[in-house]
């Protein structure tokens, strides 16, 4: 069952130097216990498709076209009051980059899971959202009764557990994750990592995790979205993705990852920076950087195009003209 | 056998922790047992790596050698000659053969001086040139960290550049002092994954060209192991295992490497093993467990043996040193 289906979503900044076009053109689909991993360099806009799809966009951002339909019901024209009692929490739930610093340092864990159940689900009483924090915390691994402490009292890594328990605090169907392994030592990190996993396969969740790491993807995801500046630059079936990449960013994203277990061989980076997104390049903003650019790519954004069953990549390079 | 750099024998560096009144009456203090007694040689123009888990003291260790701290017991040698005692005065005219690069490009660069500032101030500190000879110096060095041309970054400030190109600057200033010995404390680790190659690249480029040796110190064992000669792990503030970084990768021996090994991601989506991860997490460095240190988390603990005695470090075969009682 698809869960969430996005189609040309588009979200800008609007700020006094003009527009941030951070999200340009973004289409995924998402099905019921699927994940997805959305990989990028910084500022390609990983960032705010999540912010978008709650709808929790900072000042001057707005979803200025496109679609996401959350159970076949597009979310856009939603009101601030229907996205918090219909998808917010319930249906989708984020889990904040650095969830180390999400935590209100002055109160305990349970006040802070219990008024996350409370405001979304008004009629559970405090007493049944205690219970429900417990039982949580004892799915993600953590004594139930630590939910007594403050945030202070916690490692990162019981900090990252206890916020993966308050995301799914209201039973949501979608659980958004946003980098959630850096600042995670090695060890936790696999941790943690592993809990996602298990946790996305005995609840049926729809997952999408956002990571500059591929790695990190590669060890829960099934499909792949690699984004770089705005647009998505291929996307499908993970196995295939990493077999074959086709466009030439994915490859050279691919590429950077030294891996422990392949023979030693020198690094690879991929030259250049990403393009400052207020005066984005023309045609494919990848085309500054691209090995293989040709004059149609200064020109025109390659269309999305699918190559293979569910496999789109934009790029003149395989689409063809 | 090249000759050591850096040598440190017995290094310890213990931080005693601010207590409570009551327990200042009782007149014990506890300590923060950072770096607890280790050994280790650098050898001439060889790039060796430091990992481990944070809390495992690799930092510490780095500050230690190059003396921005002091130690609490040991010894550490520079080119042969003893350190561990020498006034800062003293220090100050080694300060130019050894320098640290830190880990944040953006809490190490002072936000109010420019980057031609930044990259001539080891220069102006340690007397080493004035004037023009300051000038071609900067200039040069902006070339090999690949901030070119030189002229449109040289009057910018730290907030005018990308995280990448801060950490060249950091980079820069290190070497700009034609240093024998550098430090990295996880100098690629707030980076994107796409542009931390570039960075490591330009590093072992200067330290070959600087005929230096390099300690680099880091979690990601996936990188340490391209970058480096030799690599040491380091749990609650030991060296466990130590040898070639191939090797360390390939045949490692002591159970913590094993683990840490095992939880490297893979960038590979057929290879996603469902094996156990280490459970847990680093004990406490203030009271750290008896016997061998890892004991309380170890999958392959053999008995009362690791409980109680703490296992050596021993030559397992050549080159390679294993601190484990399933090798004595």
């Amino acid at each position: 069952m698809v869960v969430l289906n996005v189609q040309g979503l588009k979200t800008y900044y609007f700020t006094r130097r003009g527009p941030v076009r951070a999200v340009e053109e973004v289409n995924f689909q998402l099905e019921k216990g699927d994940g997805l991993g959305l990989a990028g360099e910084s500022g390609c806009g990983k960032t705010t498709v999540a912010l978008s799809l709650l709808k929790i966009l900072p000042l001057g951002g707005r979803i200025v076209g496109g679609k996401i339909l959350f159970k076949g019901e597009d979310i856009v024209p939603f009101s601030e009051n229907k996205m918090r009692t219909e998808v917010r929490w319930g249906g989708i739930s984020l889990i904040f980059q650095g969830a180390m610093n999400a935590f209100n340092p002055v109160y305990k864990v349970s006040d802070q899971i219990v008024e996350a159940i409370r405001t979304h689900e008004k009629d559970v009483n405090k007493k049944e959202a205690l219970q429900r924090g417990r039982k949580l915390f004892e799915m993600v691994g953590m004594e139930p009764k630590r939910i007594n402490n403050y945030p202070h009292e916690f490692s990162g890594g019981m900090k990252q557990r206890a916020m993966i328990a308050m995301a799914l605090a209201c039973n949501p169907d979608i659980l958004i994750a946003d980098e959630p392994g850096t600042a995670l030592d090695v060890i936790v990190q696999a941790q943690v990592i592993r809990l996602m996993k298990q946790l996305k396969d005995k609840l049926g969740l729809g997952m999408i995790m956002i990571a500059h790491d591929l790695s990190m993807i590669a060890e829960v995801c099934d499909k792949l979205a690699i984004m770089y500046a705005g647009y998505l630059a291929e996307y499908g079936d993970i196995v295939k993705i990493f077999k074959e990449p086709m466009h030439p960013y994915t490859r050279d994203l691919i590429e950077a990852f030294p891996s422990i277990t392949s023979e030693k061989h020198s690094l690879i980076s991929i030259p250049g920076y990403p393009p400052d997104l207020l005066k984005p390049p023309s045609g494919c903003r990848f085309h500054p950087r691209c090995k293989y650019a040709m004059d149609i790519c200064k020109k025109e954004q390659p269309p999305f195009a699918e190559i293979s069953k569910d496999h789109y990549v934009a790029c003149y390079l395989v689409g063809g003209k | 056998m090249e000759k050591a750099i850096v040598k440190v024998e017995g290094l310890k560096k213990w931080f005693p922790l601010k207590t409570g009144f009551l327990q200042s009456l009782t007149g014990k203090t506890l300590n923060v047992r950072a770096v607890d007694g280790i050994s280790l040689e650098i050898k001439k123009k060889e790039i060796f790596g430091l990992a481990g888990e944070s809390g495992s003291g690799k930092t510490t260790t780095g500050k230690l050698i190059i003396r921005l701290i002091d130690p609490t017991k040991g010894k550490i040698y520079f080119e042969g000659k003893e350190i561990t005692e020498l006034k800062e005065s003293e220090m100050k005219l080694l300060r130019r053969r050894m320098q640290i690069i830190f880990q944040d490009p953006y809490e190490s660069l002072n936000p109010r001086m420019k980057v031609s500032d930044l990259i001539a101030e080891p220069l102006r500190v340690l007397g080493l040139s004035r004037g023009k000879e300051t000038i071609e110096k900067v200039t040069e060095i902006m070339n090999a960290i690949g901030l070119t041309p030189p002229e449109e970054f040289l009057l910018r400030y730290p907030h005018e550049l990308s995280g990448g190109q801060r950490q060249r600057v950091a980079v820069g200033r290190a070497f700009v002092v034609n240093p024998d010995f550098v430090v990295a404390d996880e100098p690629v680790s707030m980076l994107d994954v796409s542009i931390r190659a570039s960075i490591l690249k330009i590093i072992i480029s200067l330290v070959d060209t600087h005929d230096a040796s390099f300690l680099y110190i880091s979690h990601d064992l996936a990188l340490s192991r391209h970058m480096c000669d030799r690599i040491g792990i380091m749990y609650l503030g030991k060296i466990m295992e130590k040898t070639a970084s191939d090797r360390i990768v390939k045949e490692p021996l002591h159970p913590y490497t094993e683990e840490l090994i095992k939880a490297v991601p893979l960038p590979d989506p057929t290879a996603r093993r469902s094996a156990d991860v280490l459970k847990g997490e680093i004990p406490s460095p203030v009271n750290p467990p008896s016997g061998c240190r890892f004991h309380t988390r170890c999958p392959k603990y053999i008995g009362d043996i690791c409980k109680q005695k703490e296992p050596p470090i021993t030559e397992v075969s050549k080159e390679h040193y294993v601190a484990c009682h399933l090798y004595t």
